[in-house]
């Protein structure tokens, strides 16, 4: 976007505009909308003047991908850590384990539900665009979509963990799920050491988004955080 | 279309280079793996892509593979590791085929 746009920075504009990017090539780049940003806002004004989408409509859409958080999958890692049948139910059917915890996950997308236990460890990737289990865990981190994470995560999955900072026994399998089609995983992360005092809020407090995708384990509790307990 | 695999069978992915929007990744075309897992049926996303009905709806397989089949002269972790991958049918064939390849 231009800095000529901006009309509320109280001076004129007669003659030459002060368009701050013509001095400044750095801030030209930070403003400059891609080609696909303005062909994203193209046809949005086209959809709302053809009166197929209304600009309300557009705004609610966003609104509810913003509203979508790791939290959800957070709270639902908790309940399964503290009640097996739960861990069960999301096991067997993750729609209805959703939409028992209030998270909606009505979308067409199916999800799976992968346990991390003692020997097997998941990681989950798409190597083909950006799939990610959405409805349950928001908008993917810009990581996830970067072409490093996609190539790296299929062939060199210890080393890229490692980079996270896990680091995983040999005795461990890794198991990648390249989710390029119509399926959603997600990685039931294991319960921390230590943990066992801890309520179900403090636990979903330990539930982080990379350990939902796998790249680490969930957070180990604090010492306040225990001793809160 | 019913599904032609079941769970553990041994699959191989086709090694066909196709244009267009494919949801098979290229690194396991022409693998040996196995059915890990049938997910049920879906439009196929290869005919949805280009406003068509993607009917009729494909099976969608769970394929597991050992990751030193997929990169036997790189992959250099633990030789236990597995990777998996959503596949649809009409790009697996029987294992057994090969002689009808090339």
């Amino acid at each position: 976007m231009s800095g000529t746009y901006d009309h509320d920075h109280g001076h004129d504009h007669d003659g030459h505009g002060h368009d701050v990017t013509q001095h400044d090539p750095e801030a030209a780049e930070r403003n400059r909308v891609p080609y696909w940003g303005k062909r994203i806002y193209a046809i949005r004004e086209l959809l709302i003047e053809k009166g197929i989408l209304t600009a309300e409509d557009v705004q609610d859409q966003i609104d509810y991908m913003e509203a979508r958080t790791p939290a959800n999958g957070a709270r639902m890692v908790a309940r399964a850590w503290v009640d097996p049948a739960y861990k069960q139910r999301l096991l067997s059917n993750p729609k209805a384990a959703c939409a028992e915890m209030g998270v909606d996950a009505t979308s067409l997308t199916e999800f799976v539900v992968l346990e991390n236990t003692e020997k097997v460890h998941n990681l989950v990737v798409c190597t083909l665009c950006s799939c990610y289990p959405r409805p349950i865990l928001g908008r993917p981190p810009d990581w996830y979509k970067s072409f490093a994470y996609r190539s790296r995560a299929v062939v060199e999955p210890r080393a890229v963990m490692r980079e996270f900072g896990t680091e995983l026994p040999d005795d461990v399998d890794v198991r990648v799920f390249d989710s390029s089609a119509d399926m959603r995983y997600l990685v039931l992360p294991r319960r921390p050491q230590g943990t066992e005092g801890l309520a179900e809020e403090e636990l979903a407090a330990l539930v982080t988004r990379d350990s939902m995708i796998g790249v680490t384990p969930a957070r180990e509790p604090s010492n306040t955080a225990v001793m809160a307990s | 279309m019913t599904a032609t695999f079941k769970s553990g069978d041994p699959v191989r992915v086709k090694a066909e280079e196709r244009p267009g929007h494919i949801r098979t990744p290229a690194y396991v075309r022409g693998k040996l793996g196995w059915v890990e897992r049938v997910h049920g049926e879906f439009r196929d996303p290869e005919k949805l892509a280009y406003g068509r009905d993607g009917l009729p709806r494909q099976p969608l397989y769970l394929v597991g593979f050992r990751q030193t089949d997929l990169w036997p002269e790189r992959y250099a972790e633990s030789p236990r590791d597995c990777l998996y991958v959503d596949i649809y049918e009409h790009w697996l064939e029987p294992v057994g085929a090969e002689g009808t390849q090339q």
